[in-house]
């Protein structure tokens, strides 16, 4: 049988196939453009010579950005709450999603709703800041850890994933005399590593990219974290110039190099984790 | 086989609550966060009929009523603002909301497997990106009136460049296609998860009966993911006053805030930054409430007219 190509469909193919094409661009051709300026020379940035690859290629600015001690600090606020924060997101998000996830567990529906109501009713910004203020957590790191422990999405994402381990698997893991925890860490965990992975990925990237929990609670400059540097330096034209070295800098490629160190480990964990959140984000969206 | 059921059947008629105690205890640090982190912050809206002073704490404050009500809506302030945070979510949920649903079509339509999964890894990635990063990629990169390449772009055509950044007419689309920008890509996952769901045998027999491409698109996949599609609207309708701080945050500046102030960025400033608390709270008490009411009145109206809601 000979298959009939409508005109009309090829000509949608051909049509969809570019545009697809052009809005993939707009979004790498930015992207490109800031790590060529970050590695650029002067003279070629302000002549507006530089577009999708580095001219003058050097690395002083990012010499300069590691040298400055304001923007280290920052950076090295940002990673402790990152690695600090996702390990006990996971921790708690676990801890009370295994329990709610297992059919033993009985009366489970108004826990569930409780949580299911903050997510229509999202904590209000001063009664919050207040409550935090309150518990004296008030520049700390703790006033960004804390609040943001256990988001419900996440936990509701991760309660199905442990829904579909099998009942038995956990049955015979307590006849062998585990207790709860054990089950938890030996069982249902390494069963889960597709869920576990997105929700790492879901975890880590809200806090390296927080900037408004930050610009609430962090207010001394030695506690600002990257994205606040961040800010002041892209959108305040805040720029720390330590010393004027051998090689003449345009404050443009400081900023592209604070953009660019500001997306790595983000760019680092994408490729490893996207196999899996694809799977683990639609799980959540399965009504019950 | 058999002999290991029975074992676990008996395991379960023998447990009762007291050999899962374990598991009960183990929600407890949760509970106790939703309450801390949630529900002591939802009863603090009470302060909204104070006159709360930080001094005297909630349970010494004098009590005012409907006060900062009242200064609500007698202030110059807040009518302004309350079209913003409407115009702009207007705007984004006519193309924000649209956006991704036509993407997910024309990415479902591919059959080419190695270019769809390499479309969809580069249209996923700018949502992992922060809003200062993408703030400052879209003003330095895009916008600026020197080296922005939509400003190149112009003055390859012969055109003069746009300053859109001290443009305030300019302010709101700006913020809508930036956000259409960042989450466009990562808003086709779930509808291109409700696509898969959809029988292949349905298309099938469509293209059996003659049916062309663009009718199966009418006929097969949009009605198998509207249960999807409402389950979003109503989502996104009841954050409706809830636009997000950092998104607006980073396009702020003196010559576009008068059409950028919306509840958040307000509640930010009048609240934390010049202290008044009870007034502010008011003002976000407000927001939750006809946010609320969005919800209820969207979800009933679609259980009405299509018999789907989220409740």
């Amino acid at each position: 049988m000979k298959i009939k190509v409508n005109p009309a469909r090829k000509a949608y193919i051909y049509i969809s196939t570019v545009l697809l094409i052009l809005l993939s661009l707009a979004m790498l051709l930015p992207l490109l453009k800031v790590v060529a300026e970050s590695f650029s020379g002067k003279t070629y940035i302000e002549q507006n010579k530089v577009l999708f690859w580095p001219r003058g290629f050097n690395v002083e600015a990012y010499r300069r950005v590691f040298e400055n001690p304001n923007i280290f600090v920052a950076l090295k606020n940002s990673v402790v709450i990152t690695v600090a924060g996702t390990l006990i997101d996971l921790f708690m998000t676990a801890l009370m999603a295994y329990p709610l996830s297992r059919p033993e567990f009985k009366h489970k529906k108004p826990i569930l709703m409780m949580v299911t109501l903050t997510m229509i009713f999202t904590s209000p910004m001063i009664p919050s800041y207040l409550v935090i203020k309150g518990l004296g957590l008030d520049n700390t790191i703790w006033a960004i850890i804390l609040p943001g422990m256990i988001s419900g999405y996440n936990f509701f994402i991760m309660r199905s994933f442990f829904a579909g381990i099998p009942g038995e698997l956990i049955d015979a893991a307590r006849i062998d005399g585990c207790g709860e925890f054990r089950v938890l860490w030996q069982i249902v965990i390494p069963l889960s590593k597709a869920v576990m992975a997105t929700m790492t990925l879901f975890y880590g990237v809200s806090h390296w990219n927080a900037l408004q929990q930050p610009l609430i609670y962090l207010r001394d400059p030695k506690k600002h974290t990257l994205q606040i540097k961040l800010y002041q330096i892209l959108m305040e034209d805040n720029i720390p110039m330590v010393d004027v070295g051998q090689v003449e800098l345009a404050p443009a490629t400081v900023k592209m190099a604070t953009i660019v160190i500001a997306t790595v480990p983000i760019l680092i964990v994408y490729p490893f984790l996207q196999k899996h959140f694809a799977a683990g984000a639609t799980l959540g969206s399965v009504k019950e | 086989m058999a002999d290991m059921s029975k074992e676990t059947a008996r395991g379960k008629r023998k447990g009762s609550r007291k050999k899962y105690r374990m598991l009960y205890i183990m929600v407890i640090p949760g509970i106790l966060y939703f309450i801390l982190f949630k529900y002591v912050p939802l009863l603090g809206n009470v302060i909204a009929f104070q006159d709360y002073n930080i001094f005297k704490g909630i349970f010494h404050s004098a009590w005012v009523g409907l006060k900062n009500f009242k200064i609500l809506f007698e202030y110059g302030d807040f009518l302004p603002i309350l079209k913003n945070t409407i115009v702009i979510n207007l705007y984004d949920l006519l193309f924000g909301f649209t956006a991704p649903l036509i993407l997910a079509l024309v990415i479902n339509d591919i059959s080419n497997a190695w270019f769809r999964k390499g479309v969809q890894q580069i249209v996923y990635l700018p949502h992992f990106l922060s809003w200062t990063i993408l703030g400052g990629i879209v003003i330095t990169q895009l916008l600026s009136p020197s080296q922005g390449l939509v400003n190149l772009a112009l003055k390859g055509m012969g055109m003069e460049p746009i300053y859109f950044m001290t443009e305030a007419s300019m302010a709101r689309a700006i913020v809508v296609l930036a956000g259409i920008w960042k989450d466009m890509g990562w808003g086709t996952v779930v509808y291109l998860a409700a696509m898969t769901a959809i029988s292949p045998s349905l298309y099938e027999s469509a293209s059996l009966d003659g049916a062309g491409k663009f009718k199966q698109l009418i006929y097969i996949t949009l009605p198998g993911i509207v249960p999807v599609i409402i389950t979003l609207f109503l989502l996104r309708i009841g954050h409706f006053l809830d636009f997000g701080f950092e998104r607006i945050w980073v396009f702020q500046n003196a010559s576009n805030v008068s059409v950028l102030e919306i509840f958040d960025t307000y509640i930010y400033k009048a609240g934390l930054q010049q202290g008044r608390y009870s007034y502010t709270t008011a003002v976000g008490l407000f927001k939750s409430v006809v946010g609320f009411l969005l919800l209820y009145g969207g979800n009933m109206l679609s259980r009405k007219t299509t018999g789907e809601s989220l409740y």
